[in-house]
């Protein structure tokens, strides 16, 4: 008997052990923590399942970003609290909040259990397409996103821009324009400058890496945004760069660039190829290889705005 | 020659498996903070060095196995520098 099914096993029980911690937890930090190593452990299930994209983003997103933008919430909580405790939710709010939860968890696990058991897949057909007049590009995932999904793609990115608004609008009227607050308080760790100034070139090195072989091997412009969003945080940690004022034209042009070049580009594809988002075979690659550089700048713009949090015009965290 | 590869490679990555099981042990049993910090650090940097060294004369190619050198050199850099940080906390919460 091989050892893998046995492994496969304990990595189940860990993910779902970890993933009623995450919500038993009293302790947001510690909560937060579990849900980071959650989110790990979860790109190794991606892993195991053969789908090493998903893994990647998994990896970069469910354990790094999202880890981050927690516990910056958690520390603001936790400030908040201080000063404005309010009276805690009477019994018949818990008991509704709790019914609400159990709802929309019950239609997810309904709508999983529901799924055909053979999924509807366009892999095998882009597989095909790809060395012939497809969309030119060797890793299938990339060629759903960007070939036979791209609507969809690009309205990710919409999505993304609108939280970054969301979380600007938040901010006090008369902050309004200014730079987000420094993630850290002065002065950084001699440590952390150093891990910055070694850590940030590389990965961002690796992110670009990333990004590139994403049109032939796992990866891709998600993935490789999310690692140059990460080292820029890295970076702003470190306090060797500060958050962008919000009022900056080049940063608001730059933050929307990924959605609208897919929007001019997928606009005028119905004029120079068949369809609305459709490219001409013979510049397809070169075509998404433009709206994919645009999309890394989006992403890599709009998570670190999402965690450096909205315009605060003070040097106070 | 393989059969010497393969030693070697068994030999590298127990020992390797060996540091891991140690962090996990010391990591589970040491009194306080900094001296789990210490047991983790070693788990992290001798153990993964050692399963990469195992792993690198199986790699498909010089590139690969430069990649797995680069994996751990990355470690090394974020793991001493994070326990620094973690440190430094503790004593500044302590004083």
């Amino acid at each position: 008997m091989s050892v893998l099914p046995v492994l496969d096993l304990v990595l189940i029980v860990l993910v779902i052990g970890l993933a009623a911690w995450t919500i038993v937890a009293r302790d947001i930090f510690a909560a937060v923590l579990a849900y980071v190593a959650y989110g790990l452990l979860l790109a190794f299930v991606w892993i195991r399942l053969h789908a090493p994209d998903v893994a990647l983003t998994e990896a970069a997103v469910g354990g790094g970003v999202t880890g981050v933008l927690l516990i910056t919430a958690g520390k603001r909580l936790g400030a908040l609290k201080a000063s404005e405790a309010g009276a805690p939710p009477g019994l018949v709010l818990k008991l509704v909040a709790g019914a609400l939860a159990l709802l929309v968890a019950g239609a997810v696990a309904f709508a999983v259990v529901s799924l055909p058991t053979s999924a509807p897949t366009l892999a095998p057909e882009i597989a095909a397409a790809a060395p012939g007049p497809g969309a030119g590009l060797g890793n299938p995932i990339t060629a759903v996103l960007m070939a036979y999904r791209s609507f969809d793609t690009m309205l990710e990115k919409v999505v993304l821009i609108l939280a970054v608004l969301g979380v600007w609008s938040v901010g006090a009227d008369q902050a309004w324009g200014a730079a987000p607050a420094p993630l850290r308080k002065p002065p950084p760790d001699g440590a952390m400058v150093f891990l910055a100034q070694i850590l940030a070139p590389a990965g961002a090195l690796i992110g670009i890496h990333i990004f590139w072989v994403g049109a032939d091997a796992p990866g891709g412009a998600f993935q490789g945004g999310a690692l140059l969003a990460a080292m820029w945080m890295i970076a702003m940690m470190a306090r060797l760069t500060e958050p962008p004022r919000v009022a900056s034209r080049r940063l608001r042009h730059a933050l929307i660039s990924g959605p609208a070049v897919f929007l001019v580009i997928g606009l005028a594809g119905a004029f120079i190829a068949d369809a609305f988002f459709a490219f001409p075979p013979a510049l397809a690659k070169p075509l998404i290889l433009l709206i994919e550089t645009f999309m890394v700048l989006s992403i890599a713009l709009a998570l670190p705005l999402l965690v450096a949090g909205p315009p605060n015009g003070s040097d106070e965290p | 020659m393989s059969l010497l590869v393969d030693l070697f490679s068994l030999a590298s990555i127990g020992a390797g498996v060996f540091f891991f099981v140690a962090g996990t042990v010391g990591l589970l049993r040491f009194p306080d903070s900094l001296t789990r910090l210490h047991v983790l650090s070693k788990a992290d940097n001798l153990g993964l060095g050692l399963i990469v060294l195992g792993l690198m004369p199986r790699a498909d190619s010089l590139l690969e196995a430069l990649k797995l050198l680069v994996t751990w050199a990355l470690v090394l850099l974020s793991g001493a520098a994070t326990s620094q940080l973690i440190g430094r906390a503790l004593r500044r919460g302590r004083k």
